[in-house]
């Protein structure tokens, strides 16, 4: 017998595909015209190299992998910028005192805290707020592992880092966070 | 031994938020628990850091309910696109 063989139907693709690879990405990259862009990349470049398209996998698991490639790339150039806004330091980098916590950035205590604990539509506003102030690779990652929960695993094959960078991003998109919130939730 | 179980408060954080997601190994916790003992300040952060825990986890469930469409204009404006490319 032999195995069934997969086409290519192109004229179906936006229809058929079009939310599933939109949804996809904006999980992703939380931009919504971003997210437009990297679908309308992904359909043009399937098109491009359908003749090469052998029937192995299904239409829509070879769309999502040409997918898969436009999102790190748009990963390694948030990466790469020259310049590209890095999180504060909350630690001494180097000298006697290095990996300690820097005065300034010392978690202070949340005196109100229990009163603000209370989970609502405020708060998202404010979470979503101090997600969005993060540098944009810190918040791809840090949404993909907190907001998707997505596999350490998948996450560095997605983005093709090693899982010490990825702790180290999500270590420093919390410490972050946490001050953010602290100024602006709890103790603000 | 006990000078390799010594670890600075950025690299005990580290640990702390990797805990977050069940994912530190039995080797890192005991390192955070020993530093946890000695330092308020990171003892604060790891209780801080339950509290954020639980919002984000709210704020996932929230944001996973959510599913993204493409308007109709939108892929009206992707078909001729697409159309356009063929050509």
């Amino acid at each position: 017998m032999t195995e069934q063989k997969h086409a290519l139907t192109p004229n179906k693709w936006i229809d058929n595909y079009a939310d599933y690879l939109f949804n996809y990405t904006i999980s992703r990259v939380n931009n919504s015209d971003l997210a437009k862009d990297l679908v309308q990349e992904t359909f043009f470049a399937g098109l491009k190299s359908a003749k090469n398209f052998q029937g192995k996998a299904t239409e829509k698991t070879w769309l999502v992998s040409i997918l898969k490639r436009k999102i790190i790339d748009h990963y390694r150039k948030i990466n790469s910028k020259k310049g590209q806004a890095e999180v504060r330091m909350s630690f001494y980098d180097d000298g006697e005192n290095e990996g300690s916590w820097l005065e300034e950035r010392v978690p202070q205590s949340w005196d109100n805290a229990s009163e603000k604990r209370i989970e609502n539509e405020e708060l998202r506003i404010q979470l979503a707020a101090c997600i969005d102030k993060l540098p944009e690779k810190y918040a791809m990652v840090f949404r993909m592992k907190t907001v998707q929960e997505f596999e350490t695993e998948e996450i560095c094959k997605e983005l093709g880092i090693t899982s010490s960078n990825l702790w180290v991003m999500i270590h420093r998109a919390r410490t972050q966070l946490r001050r953010c919130m602290e100024d602006n939730w709890f103790n603000n | 031994m006990f000078k390799n179980l010594k670890i600075t408060c950025n690299q005990a954080t580290t640990i702390c938020d990797k805990n977050q997601y069940g994912e530190g190994s039995v080797k890192e916790l005991i390192k955070l628990n020993i530093h946890l003992i000695l330092c308020r300040i990171c003892m604060k952060y790891s209780k801080q850091n339950t509290t954020l825990s639980s919002f984000y986890k709210a704020y996932s469930m929230h944001c996973k309910d959510i599913k993204y469409c493409l308007s109709l204009e939108d892929k009206e404006a992707l078909k001729a696109a697409l159309e356009k490319n063929k050509e």
